[in-house]
């Protein structure tokens, strides 16, 4: 398969095929509400409406989101090859309607058609050691990218300090302010230090982990089981009507800090929970959920 | 108890409503976004009129193919938010004497007293069910301003059959967004207070 090829491939099945991990979460979301409320009806149509869009190949949601792509490529490769592959599987992924046109000049108001822009499809790039490509994709809705939060600690009117206790109080905040407005429930990614950009950057990073993958550093881990127990305790729900799911998971991140700053970012990634990886070894492309 | 309703809708059917409420709706609608809603209260078209009385405005911008007898069909057309056209909701319900906005997340005060002065009700889609809501949509019966707007922002006249949706605000000034904002901030304060 040619690269670019692989990488239409790549957009087809995170548009359209939600990862088991998170079709199996949302199946005992399903299960655990009570019978005849409005709840357990979303759950039932989401579930529905998974299948239906991995047997049709159409689009889980219509808001395809923007492409964030994250490519660890091995020596000798070249960031343009992969560049001028991902545009055309843009365009094509476009046209063939994987993707809805979702980049819009914010000048001129101009939509381009093709989700072709200054920096969209956003491409991070970082070389490694491995003989390997790894292309991860994240399809990131706007309307859950509307509900994402950066604080500065210390957080006066919640009393929160500089440690995870004044972590856990805006967190909550954060996910409360959301509501049912990202379309819960709602994944949550935590960046802790950093500047202001690469906080938000480590917390979106974090929806790369699988539903109930744990940080390796036990301190998170346990503070990510708290986060997600006392987060569904809101009773936001689905959609915000109200339930007993609120967040599918929580994901924490950290990086070092500058001494005189201390910011949490919250992004939320809505239940269509999109990403998907692919690897290419010897010509030989594999995909990933 | 799921209540089945098809446009034009009288507006006893829709008094009758209350949030919780489970509907399938059938019958033709129309999409409207940012652009749309705008241009509704600036100029006031009358293009869209017949298609709006007595009906439903949906807070959509579809993912939309042609098929091989050039005929629009949609591919994907979940809700999207709503909040966007609190500015204009209101005024756009009592100017085209609508009966229902179907959107996500809700809205604000302003639409909330336009739902209970002209007879209406705001219905909430299932954020990202863009596939199965397609599915519902049988026919594509006209589209106005797809060129100046683009696809997403463009009017889309259907005809729905059974598109599930819960009534989150009634036409007597109850919000479920407000109730669910109310007992949630209450629970969120208990645990940012409790020292742990």
């Amino acid at each position: 398969m040619q690269l670019k090829e692989a990488f239409l491939e790549l957009i087809r099945r995170a548009a359209t095929d939600l990862p088991p991990d998170v079709e199996a979460v949302l199946q005992k979301a399903y299960e655990k509400e009570d019978d005849n409320t409005p709840a357990k009806n979303v759950f039932a149509t989401i579930l529905e409406n998974v299948k239906l869009a991995r047997k049709q190949s159409t689009p889980i949601c219509q808001d395809t989101g923007s492409l964030v792509f994250y490519i660890d490529y091995p020596e000798g490769g070249k960031e343009r090859d992969y560049r001028q592959a991902i545009e055309w599987a843009t365009v094509e992924a476009t046209n063939r309607q994987y993707l809805r046109p979702n980049s819009v000049d914010p000048v001129t108001g101009k939509n381009s058609g093709n989700n072709l822009g200054v920096n969209a499809p956003y491409i991070h790039f970082h070389q490694w050691d491995r003989d390997e490509v790894r292309v991860r994709l994240l399809l990131k809705g706007g309307g859950s990218e509307n509900v994402g939060s950066q604080y500065k600690l210390p957080h006066p009117p919640l009393n929160a300090g500089r440690d995870l206790k004044g972590v856990r109080k805006v967190v909550i905040d954060a996910v409360k302010n959301a509501q049912g407005l990202g379309c819960a429930p709602g994944t949550i990614g935590i960046g802790l230090g950093g500047g202001r950009d690469t906080s938000y950057s480590l917390s979106k990073e974090q929806f790369f982990r699988k539903i109930g993958q744990r940080n390796q550093d036990p301190e998170l881990a346990r503070f990510e089981e708290q986060l997600l127990e006392e987060l569904n305790q809101l009773e936001i729900g689905p959609m915000g009507f109200g339930g007993k799911t609120t967040v599918l998971d929580v994901f924490v991140g950290k990086q070092a800090r500058h001494p005189a700053t201390y910011y949490v970012s919250v992004s939320y990634n809505c239940w269509a929970f999109r990403r998907k990886t692919m690897t290419i070894k010897n010509g030989e492309v594999r995909y990933d959920d | 108890m799921t209540i089945k309703l098809k446009t034009p809708i009288s507006e006893e059917e829709i008094r009758n409503l209350k949030i919780g409420d489970t509907v399938l709706l059938s019958g033709v609608i129309v999409t409207a976004r940012d652009q749309a809603h705008k241009l509704m209260v600036e100029e006031k078209p009358e293009f869209i009129r017949p298609y709006l009385k007595e009906s439903v405005v949906y807070h959509c911008g579809p993912v939309v193919r042609k098929d091989e007898n050039g005929n629009w069909q949609f591919v994907s057309a979940g809700p999207t938010t709503s909040a966007r056209e609190e500015p204009y909701q209101s005024i756009v319900i009592g100017e085209y004497n609508v009966r229902g906005v179907i959107g996500k997340g809700g809205m604000g005060p302003k639409t909330a007293e336009g739902l209970k002065k002209y007879g209406a009700v705001y219905f909430h889609a299932v954020g990202g069910a863009g596939t199965l809501i397609a599915n519902r949509v049988k026919r594509v019966l006209d589209v106005f301003k797809l060129e100046e707007f683009g696809t997403p922002e463009a009017f889309w006249v259907i005809e729905v059959e059974d598109f599930p949706l819960v009534v989150t605000m009634d036409a007597h000034g109850n919000s479920m967004h407000k109730e669910i904002l109310e007992k949630s901030s209450k629970i969120a304060e208990e645990l940012i207070n409790k020292n742990v």
